[in-house]
């Protein structure tokens, strides 16, 4: 997030989209929910199902999947065409912005109609109405990076926040909304094919020259690596022997299930380190055990850059260590000693090599943590990126064209089907499936659909059917919800026994490698 | 400063800022008016009457938490006309439904037969279930009153245990609405308001359904702020007593909010989760994952040691052969095929020292740059 989530709360205007806020994130919803009801706060949601956070907002504007481009150039065309765009922010902060007006010239209210098909009238009253605040918050998620134009779609919604001169101040920004405890600090912590720790690059030869001499190692590779949707091709093709994984359950994650089975069965070696053993665990050739959160010391990054202490509770089950403990044993056995003796030591090296932890200790985050970037000890931590400029000096307006989704529903698979997540299961289960009481509330997997598509396709709530895409097939109830909007599925990913992912598709947004999971085309059948 | 800004509170002189209220000047200089009602970040109600405050000059003893602070205003927070009226309002909350805690023999009546009176009317052997952990209960004990003096009120309403997490208590119900204000002011989940009128009053979900048949999310928000046993954890209740936990505070490890909470462990165990108050990001809020989702910590199905597959069938391993294998296969693989036929998936659910030595690892020990997490799925 360029803001705090407490930021949320003084923002004049909040616009929604690609996200089930309060299912995914019920305590941050808390906050778009106050700033409605208690602050005055307008609210734009932008999602093809009409999903409850829908129940507070102002407006609720249900474009067709995969069409946000389509929808955020056509509010940029009328914030330009009325002249609404913030003109002095734009003139000093901003280059690109003959472009930009170029590009969104085509995407006239009618046009967008056409494509989205959300009224020419809703996208000329939701683009006043997010031009006119004062400040305005864009807040997104899986909705609008997991599809083949992910990286065009949050690109558009910086053009439109920068539009409007709400990057870099209080209650603005493009806030995405991490779906896991330590996304951000996965990413931070150089958890990626291209950079290391603080997203220094591993293509700059200065950087991996200073990492090399840290890591008291003679050189480090030069080219990025495989980004993980690669790494399952490339299994599959017998170009990688070997995957390592450490706390992912990427057999009921993965799109295109059936594939990835293929993939990582073809793998020589296959080692798998977590908590339980999960789908993928099973297919490994060693388990190693860890402990939970609750077991050990460290911290967690949140999804507004705040860096906090995680704490250990209780002692791990029976032989599990603690994550870090294993990958330094195995590093030391392969003759480079790792010889951390805590989590501690670990930031410590941390702070030493990263330069936006530099100014992060255990001791600065007891009580409350701290924003990266955080560049030295005194330094308070950066509640609110681009504050006086950008990253990168000026801000960059792309113009930017809609494309179709990877996959259109056809006569043979006539419905859309989107995924997602439900409040009272996470991810793949492996952790909420095991108390009780969500299990009660939520026991199994469903297919939403309308009552209007319930009826033209003679499905009774509660009644069994398959559903298949051109991939595979899984077998689900009905659950006829007003939620859903005709010609659109939705079946929750979380459920190994009827796993959404043996329909999604794994076409790849080029530039970020994130599978398409929001929109496949299905067709559903009575199950026999 | 200028003199009209000054407030005089049991003599000494404090400046405050406009719409402050007296309880909040009160509490930033660490003078202590008890609260029942009262909800951070909510409408105050005045509904308690427990933080009433003598204020010359006004007609009657006014609420500190919904009163603003007035220049010149002279308060007396312990009073004897105050002492007289909280310890009014105690015996009156005490005897309106099931409150067996009281203070013995401060009362001077008979603590037996009230308790055994108590006990026939409820649905346990024990005490309450939050005895030592109630604010009611603190309070009684500071202005040592009980609940003999007015005859204890029956309450119609069963309990309510129809769903998995929260156990309703209506005997225990003093309505102080704090619930309700979390329900709608905080979390804004809109499930749960005031029902029925007079002493018929009930928090009431849905035209009066179990919570289970209601918009009720189950945040448990309004357990955290029940100020005794009315709202309760269902696994924790009667299984754990507040004294016998230590308290250790965490970071939630579900979404990428980052709530902070405190893990109540007991004999090596979670048992119960409750929220940090007073600090960012959720200042207390939790949703039901976070609060109620924890009982994979200690599943029987957690793994327990390295396991390695022989001839398609998972055997225990000790640390040193499992490690040794994994080494071992990756030093071979990588002469054999080169360091980038080896990948890595790390992962957004372990912390950030762990991604941070996964990936220098990766780097420096396998020497390729194969490596990612799901932050892509």
């Amino acid at each position: 997030m360029t803001n705090t989530i407490g930021d949320i709360e003084k923002a004049d205007v909040i616009l929604i989209t690609g996200s089930n806020t309060t299912e995914n994130h019920p305590v941050l919803s808390s906050f778009v929910k106050r700033a409605v009801k208690s602050k005055g706060a307008k609210l734009i949601v932008v999602d093809p199902r009409r999903i409850k956070i829908a129940r507070y907002a102002h407006k609720w504007l249900r474009p067709n999947l995969g069409t946000d481009v389509a929808w955020i150039n056509g509010l940029m065309h009328v914030i330009i065409e009325e002249g609404l765009y913030a003109e002095e922010y734009v003139a000093s902060r901003t280059v690109g912005f003959d472009e930009l007006k170029k590009t969104v010239a085509k995407y006239t209210p009618e046009e967008v109609e056409q494509i989205t098909g959300i009224p020419a009238q809703e996208i000329i009253d939701a683009a006043r109405l997010y031009a006119a605040a004062a400040k305005g918050s864009i807040l997104y998620c899986m909705g609008i990076t997991q599809h083949t134009t992910g990286t065009d779609n949050v690109k558009s919604l910086a053009n439109l926040a920068m539009l409007c001169g709400n990057l870099g101040i209080e209650g603005g920004g493009v806030n995405p909304l991490r779906g896991q405890n330590n996304v951000q600090g996965a990413c931070d912590m150089g958890g990626l094919p291209d950079v290391y720790s603080g997203y220094q690059r591993v293509m700059d030869p200065e950087a991996r020259k200073r990492m090399a001499a840290a890591w008291n190692v003679a050189e480090l590779p030069d080219k990025p690596g495989l980004k993980v949707t690669q790494m399952m091709p490339a299994a599959h093709d017998g170009k990688l022997k070997a995957l390592y994984i450490i706390g992912e359950n990427p057999l009921v994650s993965d799109p295109d299930l059936n594939h990835a089975e293929k993939s990582i069965g073809n793998l020589d070696f296959l080692v798998v380190q977590d908590i339980f053993l999960t789908e993928t665990a099973k297919l490994a050739d060693v388990v190693l055990p860890s402990a939970c959160f609750a077991e050990k010391e460290g911290t967690f990054a949140n999804t507004e850059r705040r860096v906090q202490r995680v704490r250990q509770a209780v002692d791990p089950p029976g032989q599990a260590w603690a994550d870090w403990k294993i990958i330094s044993a195995i590093a030391s056995r392969m003759g480079y000693p790792m010889t951390y003796e805590s989590s501690r030591q670990i930031m410590e090296e941390i702070s030493r090599l990263t330069p936006s932890y530099a100014g992060i200790s255990y001791d600065r985050i007891e009580y409350e943590g701290l924003h990266w970037p955080c560049p030295n000890a005194e330094h308070p931590g950066t509640p609110i990126l681009h504050k006086e400029q950008f990253t990168i000096g000026k801000g960059v307006f792309h113009g930017i064209d809609y494309l179709a989704p990877a996959e259109k529903a056809d006569e043979e698979y006539p419905l859309y089907l989107t995924t997602g997540r439900l409040l009272y299961q996470y991810h793949t289960g492996t952790m909420t499936m095991k108390t009780g009481g969500l299990n009660a509330i939520a026991p199994e997997c469903f297919v939403e659909i309308s009552p209007r598509d319930a009826r033209q396709y003679d499905l009774a709530d509660g009644v069994r059917v398959r559903i298949a895409s051109r991939r595979g097939s899984i077998q689900a109830r009905i659950r006829v919800s007003d939620k859903a909007v005709s010609g659109t599925v939705f079946i929750p990913f979380h459920y190994a026994q009827a796993a959404a992912n043996r329909l999604t598709n794994a076409a790849l947004d080029p530039i970020s490698g994130i599978p398409e999971y929001k929109v496949c085309a299905v067709k559903l059948s009575k199950a026999a | 400063m200028s003199e009209q800004d000054l407030i005089v509170i049991n003599g000494n002189e404090f400046s405050f800022e406009p719409g402050e209220t007296i309880l909040e000047v009160a509490r930033r200089h660490s003078i202590d008016i008890p609260t029942l009602c009262h909800l951070q970040g909510a409408v105050p109600t005045g509904a308690c009457r427990i933080c009433v405050v003598e204020v010359q000059g006004a007609r009657t003893l006014v609420a500190a938490c919904a009163t603003p602070a007035g220049r010149n205003m002279i308060v007396q927070t312990e009073s004897a006309k105050v002492i007289q009226a909280r310890r009014m309002v105690l015996q009156l909350l005490l005897s309106s439904g099931n409150h067996n805690c009281a203070v013995c023999g401060s009362g001077g009546g008979n603590w037996t037969e009230y308790q055994l009176k108590v006990l026939q009317a409820e649905d346990s052997d024990e005490l309450c279930p939050v005895w030592g952990d109630c604010r009611l209960q603190e309070l009684a004990f500071r202005y040592q009153v009980t609940g003999e003096k007015f005859e204890a009120a029956v309450t119609p309403y069963p309990m309510e245990t129809a769903n998995p997490f929260i156990v309703r208590d209506f005997s225990r119900c003093i309505q102080c609405g704090r619930c309700v204000q979390a329900c709608n002011e905080i979390q804004v989940n809109q499930a749960i308001h005031f029902g029925y009128r007079g002493t018929a009053t009930k928090i009431i979900a849905a035209g009066d359904q179990p919570y289970i048949n209601s918009d009720c999310v189950f945040c448990g928000e309004c357990v955290q702020v029940c100020p005794v046993g009315a709202l309760v954890e269902k696994e924790a209740r009667y299984r754990v007593r507040p004294w016998q936990n230590k308290k250790v505070r965490t970071t939630c490890s579900y979404c990428g909010v980052g709530c902070q909470l405190y893990l109540h462990v007991k004999d090596n165990r979670v048992v119960k989760v409750t929220g940090v108050e007073d600090v960012p990001p959720a200042y207390g809020s939790l949703c039901v994952k976070g609060r109620f989702g924890f009982d994979f910590i200690h599943s029987p199905e957690r793994l327990k040691t390295p396991l390695i597959k022989e001839n398609g069938e998972f055997r225990e391993a000790t640390w040193d052969e499992a490690l040794d294998r994994v080494a071992g296969k990756f030093e071979a693989i990588k002469a054999q095929n080169g360091a980038d036929s080896i990948g890595v998936l790390t992962s957004a659910r372990i912390t950030n020292e762990e991604n941070y030595v996964a990936q220098k690892f990766t780097r420096a020990v396998l020497q390729t740059n194969n490596i990612d997490h799901c932050a892509r799925l």
